[in-house]
């Protein structure tokens, strides 16, 4: 196996990111733990980690300022979005900003290695709530042709809609491609193309959602 | 006493606590940083200028607010302002409009009866109303109030009262002022059938807004400062009441459980959804009203009852009828069985609505078992879960193998 994976923590209680990193011990290499924005970007900057886990909901800014302040200068690094939010604006915004997945704080330890993981590895990560967050964005065109001929980011193909909806049943990406009879790579291939629809669509919803955190592009 | 409030830092009052007078001197003075000794020679000087001072310096003792906290035994016409004795101020100003227009045609420059009446009487009701809407203003409340014990975070209420005697005042003052319109309006012809109607319009409007705009100030501003902390109170107020009754709550009873750890995580979990359904309020959906909420409903009283978390994603929603009220019983069965029969591992619910049709599935990530080895009368997932939907036209399909968890797909196509 290749080195563990270097990671930077940033979030704005301490306590938290104590637990974290406790339970994170040996399986990934935590190499620096910040608490607000202004830190953060410095940090990561300095020590260029593979992969950033990232608070969604901190004071002046959040994690999308942070990836706004970092992406420029390091574009190599990945962004791990970490939070106790489950609304879909916040979860929508902070992939839009650019993280590359999202997972919830009550997530157990050896789970985050893994997600941190597949991050490093240039995957996305989607829980099965955000997968539902993804489904319902996107939900209202399938079968009947849409009146205003949509942008291909603007929709998912069946395939694609399959794969999010065995995310959301909570389904293991190789449980997924032994289901569906495809490689884990192709899932891992749709996954990925889901996140760039996410990112790039200027579907209603997403910008919808985007707009209300004010983080109009 | 005057209780006009000092907001700004330095306003053009009359200054009370030096009055010879009325204190328009000593304020005058004090605004323009010279001594009130030359305010009142030159005051002494114009008076003697065909009576120019004293009108002058009357009509600033009735326009200018005053300051300080007054002289106990101050003049008697002060003390008569400080009472809010309104038709006082009023008649004075009649008086004094009177005496100037009479000084005018003394200097030859009459304008005629049919400006002199009208404006006089526009004069004393507009002086009483503006007299008035002084008295409307907030208030700090007593001393004792504020000093609650305790209350080192109670903020000081702030309430807004109106002048009591003010409305038979303010009625005789919109008389007046109307009158002197009318009076205006005929004097000059203009109410013989519509030979002036801009004027006639233009007179009233003016009347009007005399009559009106001191309250649309001072209410506009009073009202809007004190609904805003009123609104800022509530909040507060509602905040503190749930967090005390949810959150201290259930981290008391965590410390008492300490020793307990499925208990303190299923109570951390009740917790969690509770305050996270709180600050979604408004955003989600009305309980009872849709199949989602309905699910998440459900599942929550499994999570209580057995202390197993159990995550609930739903894609669309749909009104909750007869049939979807059986899908959802029939998911609480197959949820239940996945706690009975995968204990301790991870549960996950996914309902999505496309169309007409609604699937829901239940996985766990248990043992699994070999479905062909299940005895028929397994009444649990046979009975509950397979005759529920069958009675409503739906189907269920049982995913399981050994080692690889269960899924139990229940399909409603309405």
């Amino acid at each position: 196996m290749s080195a563990l994976p270097r990671v930077v923590l940033v979030d704005d209680h301490g306590l938290f990111r104590a637990g974290v990193r406790a339970e994170l011990d040996g399986l990934v290499d935590v190499v620096g733990d910040v608490g607000t924005v202004g830190e953060a970007i410095d940090c990561v900057v300095e020590q260029e980690p593979d992969v950033v886990l990232l608070d969604v909901q901190m004071p002046e800014g959040g994690g999308a300022e942070v990836i706004r302040g970092v992406a420029p200068r390091r574009p190599a690094v990945r962004f791990l979005a970490l939070s106790v939010s489950d609304a879909p604006e916040d979860v929508i915004s902070i992939i839009r900003a650019g993280a590359r997945g999202y997972v919830t704080k009550t997530i157990s330890g050896p789970e985050l290695a893994d997600a941190v993981r597949r991050v490093a590895g240039g995957d996305a990560v989607f829980s099965p709530r955000l997968a539902g967050f993804v489904l319902d964005a996107f939900a209202g065109q399938e079968g009947a042709a849409p009146e205003v001929a949509d942008d291909e980011l603007d929709q998912l193909t069946a395939r694609e809609r399959e794969v999010l909806r065995h995310i959301a049943r909570g389904y293991l990406y190789k449980e997924i491609a032994l289901r569906l009879g495809i490689s884990a790579k192709t899932v891992e291939a749709h996954v990925s193309a889901v996140l760039r629809k996410l990112q790039l669509s200027n579907r209603h919803e997403l910008s919808r959602w985007a707009v209300q955190r004010g983080w109009t592009q | 006493m005057v209780t006009v409030p000092e907001t700004h830092p330095a306003p053009l009052r009359r200054d009370r606590s030096h009055a010879v007078v009325g204190g328009v001197c000593a304020g005058l003075a004090r605004w323009l940083g010279v001594d009130a000794l030359i305010m009142r020679v030159c005051f002494v000087v114009a008076a003697g200028v065909g009576g120019l001072g004293v009108a002058l310096y009357a009509v600033c003792w009735a326009l200018l607010p005053a300051s300080g906290a007054g002289r106990e035994g101050g003049t008697r016409i002060a003390r008569a302002a400080g009472r809010r004795e309104s038709w006082m101020v009023a008649s004075g100003l009649v008086l004094l409009v009177l005496a100037v227009l009479l000084l005018f045609r003394a200097w030859g420059v009459w304008v005629g009866d049919a400006i002199v009446w009208p404006l006089i009487l526009a004069t004393g009701g507009g002086a009483l109303i503006w007299r008035q809407s002084q008295g409307a203003e907030v208030v700090e409340p007593p001393e004792r109030e504020r000093a609650r014990p305790g209350g080192g975070a109670a903020r000081p209420r702030r309430v807004l009262r109106l002048a009591r005697p003010s409305l038979g005042i303010v009625a005789l003052g919109a008389a007046l002022i109307v009158g002197g319109a009318l009076v205006f309006l005929w004097l000059n012809g203009a109410l013989e059938l519509d030979r002036d109607v801009t004027l006639a319009v233009l007179v009233v409007v003016t009347a009007m807004t005399l009559i009106l705009a001191p309250w649309w100030l001072r209410l506009a501003r009073g009202l809007t400062e004190e609904r805003a902390e009123r609104i800022r109170t509530q909040e507060r107020a509602e905040l503190a009441a749930h967090l005390h009754d949810s959150v201290l709550q259930t981290l008391a009873l965590m410390q008492k459980r300490a020793d307990e750890p499925r208990e303190v995580a299923a109570l951390a979990r009740r917790q969690e959804r509770e305050l996270r359904a709180w600050l979604n309020a408004g955003s989600r959906r009305e309980a009872g009203a849709s199949l989602a909420a309905a699910l998440e409903a459900a599942v929550a009283e499994i999570e209580d009852a057995h202390g197993v978390p159990v995550e609930v994603v739903a894609v669309g929603d749909r009104r909750l009828d007869e049939r979807a009220e059986a899908l959802v019983a029939a998911t609480r069965e197959a949820v239940l069985n996945a706690v009975k029969f995968a204990p301790g591992a991870a549960i996950s619910v996914y309902a999505e609505v496309r169309g007409d049709r609604v699937e829901v599935f239940v996985r766990d990530r248990g043992p699994g078992f070999d479905l062909a080895a299940i005895p028929p009368d397994r009444r649990g997932l046979r009975e509950s879960v397979l005759g529920r939907m069958e009675r409503h036209g739906g189907r269920v399909q049982i995913h399981t193998r050994p080692g690889e968890g269960t899924e139990v797909e229940l399909v409603m196509a309405a």
